[in-house]
């Protein structure tokens, strides 16, 4: 275990009574209390996730544009100061490096929050596209960040700074703002479906706030939350994860989030033909949600089939708590994807039917 | 975590409890600690024979699926229907409302690889 790498936080999981795991070579919590409890904690209050895990890379200069234009599927030349946006960058051929956020902090000065598992990896594949005068730099381990996610997560948040928090729209960002006399850089983006905030901090900040916010949540019923709620909880909102939803095989138009791809942006960009000619020549599988009609529970690769063909995989699978139902997003054959579809789900040994439904299953 | 001295258990972390020659089949409060909440669980039908070792259902937690290893051998006499509604039970109440099976033993010998209470605390707290 020792070879695992460990946030900031660590030291602090034991207290609130953390279940550790390796998660892709991380030793993370997946849960304190309970997955149920802690998913509807952040459904209905507010949790405190620790997501230090996640990497943070700065684009700087002159160019630095121009250069994201070129590696990124949105439209980056819409973004404004203290503005974020949800984006992917492919390979040549559509498929997926990573999803990350791109945060423009002022011209020609960009931070990029990408994938634990995918930090060196994108970072190696910035430097092999690098053009023109920009400086690249992997600041991960300096950042730790934390998510207050849920209904909740701005009144408490807002007890610990001056700072008006109701100013930061969806997807907009304050720099250098305190909460609790720390410095942070406060989103109001995540990963759950709820409103919250994503509070980058510096790495010896973290258990500082950490303990500040739980603190300052306490009346409001605000817990530590695990990955393993992290991950009902973005499923339920139709949230991609990397690996499951998008892969190097999968591209963003087939996973669903084509809201991120602009094809019609000017500038051309690494994966725009392969994902054109995906779209003129129509999509051959998509992302949809899945329903059990038979008792089972769909996971990650159970196959899907139709008519004893077999018509893709099931990306992600669980009991969803909001619902009680079990519920998965499957990237199944274009022809089987008009919802009321009855398709059936190879669970273990045997074949359960399953229905096409809508998703994202959850919306607030 | 409790490990009633009554009851048998195995490497798998499931507990046997002896009637004659019947065994009653569940999971300990370790397995369950570990799994999380349970949502599902999948289970042989009455007159199935499961096999020493091999997988004879599952349970389901919201993360994961963990196959269930017989720890005795013998035919399927009983299974616990209340399951089916309230999978909660196996983390509730692993020793008593959340036996899953009853079979009958076909081998005795089997019980003497089972371990004592005493034992099985050792090898959970060495994991």
């Amino acid at each position: 275990m020792s070879s695992l790498k460990r946030t900031p936080l660590f030291e602090l999981y034991k207290e609130y009574g953390a279940k550790v795991i390796d998660f892709g070579g991380w030793e993370l919590p997946v849960q304190f209390s309970s997955i149920k409890e802690e998913h509807e904690t952040v459904r209905t209050k507010a949790g405190l996730f620790d997501v230090s895990h996640m990497g943070e890379i700065t684009v700087k200069g002159g160019e630095a544009e121009a250069f994201l234009q070129f590696l990124m599927t949105n439209d980056v030349s819409k973004l404004k100061d203290g503005g974020a946006q949800y984006t992917a960058m492919c390979y040549e051929d559509g498929g997926t490096v990573d999803d990350l956020l791109v945060y423009k902090r002022g011209e020609g000065d960009y931070l990029l929050v990408v994938n634990a598992a995918n930090i060196e990896k994108d970072y190696d594949w910035l430097i092999k596209n690098k053009k023109g005068n920009i400086e690249i730099q992997n600041i991960s381990d300096d950042i730790a960040q934390l998510a207050l996610q849920g209904p909740v997560a701005e009144a408490v948040l807002q007890k610990l700074t001056e700072y008006d928090l109701s100013g930061i729209g969806f997807f907009k960002f304050a720099e250098d703002l305190e909460i609790d006399g720390k410095k942070a850089l406060v989103s109001r983006t995540g990963y759950t479906g709820e409103d919250g905030f994503e509070i980058y901090t510096d790495s010896k900040d973290a258990p500082h706030l950490w303990k500040a916010i739980l603190e300052a949540g306490k009346e409001d019923g605000v817990l530590p939350i695990g990955l393993g709620a992290r991950d009902t909880l973005r499923f339920e909102a139709r949230l991609a994860l990397y690996g499951q939803e998008l892969t190097a095989e999968i591209s963003p138009l087939e996973a669903g989030i084509g809201f991120a791809v602009k094809l019609n942006k000017e500038p051309d960009f690494i994966g725009k033909d392969a994902l054109r000619k995906q779209k003129e020549d129509g999509l051959k599988r998509k992302l949809v949600g899945i329903e059990m009609i038979d008792k089972g529970i769909p996971r990650t690769d159970y196959d899907v089939f139709k008519n004893d063909e077999k018509i893709g995989e099931v990306t992600t699978g669980t009991q969803s708590p909001t619902f009680g139902k079990n519920l998965g997003l499957a990237l199944i054959d274009s022809k089987y994807t008009e919802l009321g579809t009855e398709v059936e789900v190879q669970v273990r040994k045997r074949r359960l039917k399953a229905e096409v439904v809508k998703a994202p299953f959850y919306k607030r | 975590m409790e490990y009633p001295k009554e009851l048998r258990y195995s490497e798998e972390h499931e507990w046997v409890r002896v009637e004659g020659n019947k065994a009653f089949i569940g999971i300990t409060a370790f397995a369950q600690d570990e799994l999380g909440d349970i949502v599902f669980v999948e289970l042989p039908e009455v007159d199935d024979v499961i096999e020493v070792d091999e997988p004879f259902g599952s349970v389901e937690s919201v993360k994961t699926v963990s196959e269930l290893y017989a720890p005795v051998s013998g035919k399927v006499l009983e299974v616990n229907e209340d399951l089916e509604d309230n999978p909660e039970f196996v983390n509730e109440s692993p020793y008593e409302k959340a036996w899953m099976i009853v079979v009958e033993l076909s081998d005795e010998s089997e019980l003497g690889k089972l371990m004592s209470a005493d034992d099985y605390q050792k090898m959970v707290s060495e994991e």
